[in-house]
């Protein structure tokens, strides 16, 4: 038996930083929307007990609950697919505001390079420099089209920051300053201008001071607590959806909040949704949610695999290349330096977003004409503040347990400093995201699958960056610098980054792209799919920002559709 | 560091050289709870303890009343785990160890709940070994990977050195370990360097994790590398050029 509840203009799919934009701009000009939470309710409250890195950092508490849902992943379509059993790679969130929770709040921009990563490859180094499977595509918009909705997520969190001549400029000031510097930021910048460099500071939602958006809700002053990625802020000094666009859109008295409901299906009749099917977990009831306008924004793993159950738009097929749903699966190509010094540093305090960086080595800032891979990545001193259990740094050759390692990690907890590349990441025609033959979640449904590894490219742009890194970290006065420019194949258990992109992606051609670039579905214009999933590539910086740019411009674009419907683009 | 190495010799001597030099074990003889009570009594009671220690005190103290066994049931399994994180986590010069920190007791209190049920993993099979990037495919349920890991000790210490494992000297503990990191000896379900590595990091997190799951005892553990805890700010630290020492600070100081 399926309820059927009283029908809504707009359902939303997951309430977190998307959602909670898109609910916020549509309630505010009068339009009723639900939003339906998988998780529960969420609050600041929540956060007093959360300096607690057993429950928080290692076991994962604000994260999705893998016994009920995981995804099953192979490096190659040799390779029989297993579940993912256990989180590790990435981290993804569950709960009112999803993985904005715990994110560490790093706030850069893409550069317009990536908008048009395709022609500008093209013009500058010929059409030779894509490889044959690199399924490289412009988004189907431009950085001036999508400047201004930077801004306003800008305005709505906040961001502290200064400008940097590397970075994609900016019609409006930072709202707030850059964070305070740390001496071992200061060495790394410092170093990095010996070099030539541009060091700069990184733009943070772990606030400078406090700030009132525009929206009226507050965030407060970082206290450099150290507390941020994997954990809620108890301060409400890192902007997150639940102290930003969650408040503003349910002042307006237009936004109903259904948390436990779980959307398995999109109705869809080939051309247009009516709604969705949702069951409440506490219950098992089933519901069907009837709606004007559909909006799925649930992360990279469920925007995709919701539209592959529901069977919207067409499955990606790498040996034909034909097909959208699931292409373009990216990821991101992490590198590092470590340093052993011999003076200490006070590295248990720190914010997530505390860093020095340079992007003299991230887009096409850089010639490529001698290189074998195009793209590059930032290179950043990050002071988030170490905590004991995950962070164990001793110098190679150091045994990992007994008196030995014991000694080693007293030497060198304070005495270590690592430089890390966010490396962009290119698509390649055998990485995608399908439906797996054999594991279901829960309910029973398909666990979505992942196909994916490193690539020529990927290795290559690692290489380069761990160089760089560890010719400024000698210069830096380490002891000893530890740096593997071999990346190895990609792997599922440690961590490396949340930032997950693809499978729905944005572009100017229904053959190529899912949506366009309002993020409305081709083949569904009553939906739209909002998120990561529409990256067609990568950059080499954390994508949160152009996540909420594009979250404000798929607004924009919904209130469009909401007053005139047919296809935006 | 002098206070903290202070500290760690509070505790005397561990519970391994105790057992071993009492005799208590040998053949079984001494129920858990008799031992429990003479190990208690013994404690700090030896001429290395600071003035400051008092039995009468440190007896009724609240984290002795929640030391007692949640998960294991045989005392034998207890003292073997015990032996061996205290290998993993040695009392030294750097501070106290396993024993003295309490993470036997940590590592019981985890089995008994969600960590040892590995209840928000995916554990629904088919069972398939997979290649070492596709992460832990094991059915085996940590609490049942622990028992059987601890027990293989066991077998290999009374197998080829005719003694309990805990009875071993130190370096022959650290054999029997080696043997468990480089993958050598045989298990079914799980392979023995994943037990390790599991083993290994469930110590990390008895001597690091904050004080309320029953490790860290007194927050020594955080103390002998100068983490300062869960401090609820850093502003007025954050730039300064040297490094800053402060008494840690544990989640008890933020519950009200």
């Amino acid at each position: 038996m399926v309820t059927e509840l009283p029908r809504k203009e707009v359902a939303i799919i997951g309430v977190g930083w998307s959602g909670g934009i898109i609910a916020s701009e549509l309630t505010k000009a009068g339009i009723e929307v639900v939003g339906l939470e998988r998780g529960g309710e969420r609050t600041v409250d929540d956060f007093i007990m959360q300096k607690d890195e057993l429950r928080y950092a290692v076991r994962y508490d604000l994260m999705q609950d893998l016994s009920k849902e995981t995804i099953t992943f192979r490096n190659d379509r040799d390779m029989r697919s297993l579940p993912m059993r256990q989180m590790g790679s990435f981290l993804l969130g569950t709960d009112l505001g999803g993985a904005g929770v715990h994110w560490n709040g790093q706030c850069p921009r893409f550069l317009p390079y990536d908008f048009e990563i395709r022609s500008q490859t093209v013009d500058r180094y010929g059409e030779e420099k894509i490889p044959d499977d690199m399924t490289l595509q412009d988004w189907g918009i431009s950085y001036d089209e999508m400047e201004e909705h930077f801004a306003r997520f800008d305005e709505t969190i906040g961001t502290s920051g200064e400008d940097n001549e590397m970075t994609a400029p900016r019609s409006t000031e930072f709202p707030t300053p850059p964070m305070k510097e740390t001496p071992a930021i200061r060495l790394f910048k410092e170093t990095a201008s010996d070099f030539g460099l541009h060091p700069y500071h990184g733009a943070s939602a772990n606030l400078s001071e406090a700030y009132t958006n525009p929206d009226g809700q507050t965030i407060q002053q970082c206290q450099y607590c150290s507390f941020c990625e994997r954990f809620g802020c108890d301060y409400q000094a890192k902007s997150d959806p639940i102290i930003t666009v969650i408040p503003t859109a349910k002042e307006t008295g237009n936004f109903e909040l259904r948390t436990h409901a779980n959307v398995r299906r999109i109705s869809y009749d080939g051309e247009r949704t009516d709604g969705v099917y949702f069951v409440d977990t506490r219950t098992g009831e089933e519901f069907f949610q009837p709606a004007d306008i559909v909006i799925l924004t649930a992360y990279v793993m469920n925007n995709t695999r919701l539209l592959l159950h529901s069977e919207i738009g067409t499955p990606y097929d790498p040996d034909t290349q034909t097909g959208v749903i699931g292409k373009n699966y990216c990821y991101q190509i992490m590198a590092n330096a470590q340093g052993f010094f011999d003076r200490q540093f006070n590295l248990y305090a720190g914010a997530g977003a505390l860093a020095g960086q340079v992007d003299d080595y991230n887009g096409d800032n850089f010639d490529h004409s001698d290189l074998d891979f195009i793209h590059g990545g930032t290179i950043q001193l990050t002071q988030t503040g170490i905590r004991p259990i995950n962070t164990n740094p001793v110098p190679p050759g150091t045994k990992q347990w007994g008196s030995e390692f014991k000694q080693a990690k007293a030497q060198y907890f304070y005495r270590t400093l690592s430089l890390g590349s966010q490396g962009a990441s290119m698509p390649y025609r055998y990485n995608f995201l399908d439906l797996d033959p054999t594991y279901t979640d829960n309910f029973g449904d398909p666990l979505l699958r992942m196909t994916y590894n490193f690539t020529e490219q990927d290795r290559n742009l690692a290489a380069h960056q761990t160089q760089r890194m560890a010719e400024i970290m000698e210069e830096m006065g380490a002891n000893e610098v530890v740096a593997n420019p071999d990346i190895g194949d990609y792997n599922i258990m440690p961590y490396q980054t949340t930032h997950n992109t693809g499978g729905v992606i944005m572009g100017g051609d229904s053959e190529t792209s899912a949506v366009n670039n309002y993020l409305q579905m081709w083949d569904c214009e009553n939906l739209f799919v909002v998120g990561a999933s529409a990256f067609a590539h990568n950059s080499g910086y954390n994508p949160t920002p152009t996540v909420g740019a594009l979250s404000y411009r798929a607004a924009e674009g919904i209130k469009d559709y909401y007053e005139n419907p047919g296809p935006l683009a | 560091m002098t206070d903290e190495n202070k500290q760690g010799q509070s505790n005397g001597i561990s519970r391994r050289e105790f057992l071993k030099n009492s005799g208590l074990v040998v053949g079984g003889v001494v129920g858990g709870g008799l031992l429990g009570g003479i190990f208690t009594q013994n404690f700090g009671g030896t001429a290395d303890a600071p003035d400051t220690v008092d039995e009468e005190t440190e007896t009724d103290s609240p984290e002795q009343l929640t030391q007692a066994r949640m998960f294991f049931k045989r005392q034998e399994d207890f003292d073997v785990l015990s032996a061996a994180v205290e290998r993993i986590f040695p009392e030294d010069d750097a501070g106290p160890g396993a024993i003295s920190l309490a993470i036997p007791y940590f590592i019981d209190k985890q089995l008994a709940g969600e960590y040892g049920f590995n209840s928000r993993e995916y554990m629904e099979g088919p069972f398939y070994e997979g290649a070492p990037t596709q992460g832990p495919q094991t059915g085996l349920l940590r609490r049942g990977a622990f028992l059987y890991g601890i027990r293989m000790m066991q077998n290999i210490a009374e197998n080829e050195y005719d003694e309990s494992f805990f009875d071993l000297e130190p370096e022959v503990q650290d054999e029997i370990l080696e043997q468990f990191e480089e993958g050598e000896v045989e298990m079914t379900g799980i392979m023995s360097d994943e037990f390790f590595q599991m083993f290994r990091m469930a110590t990390l997190e008895g001597a690091y994790s904050d004080p309320v799951y029953g490790g860290n005892l007194n927050m020594d553990g955080w103390r002998q590398i100068q983490y300062p805890g869960s401090q609820m700010a850093y502003i007025d630290v954050i730039e300064e050029e040297e490094f800053v020492d402060m008494d840690p600070v544990s989640l008890h100081d933020h519950h009200e």
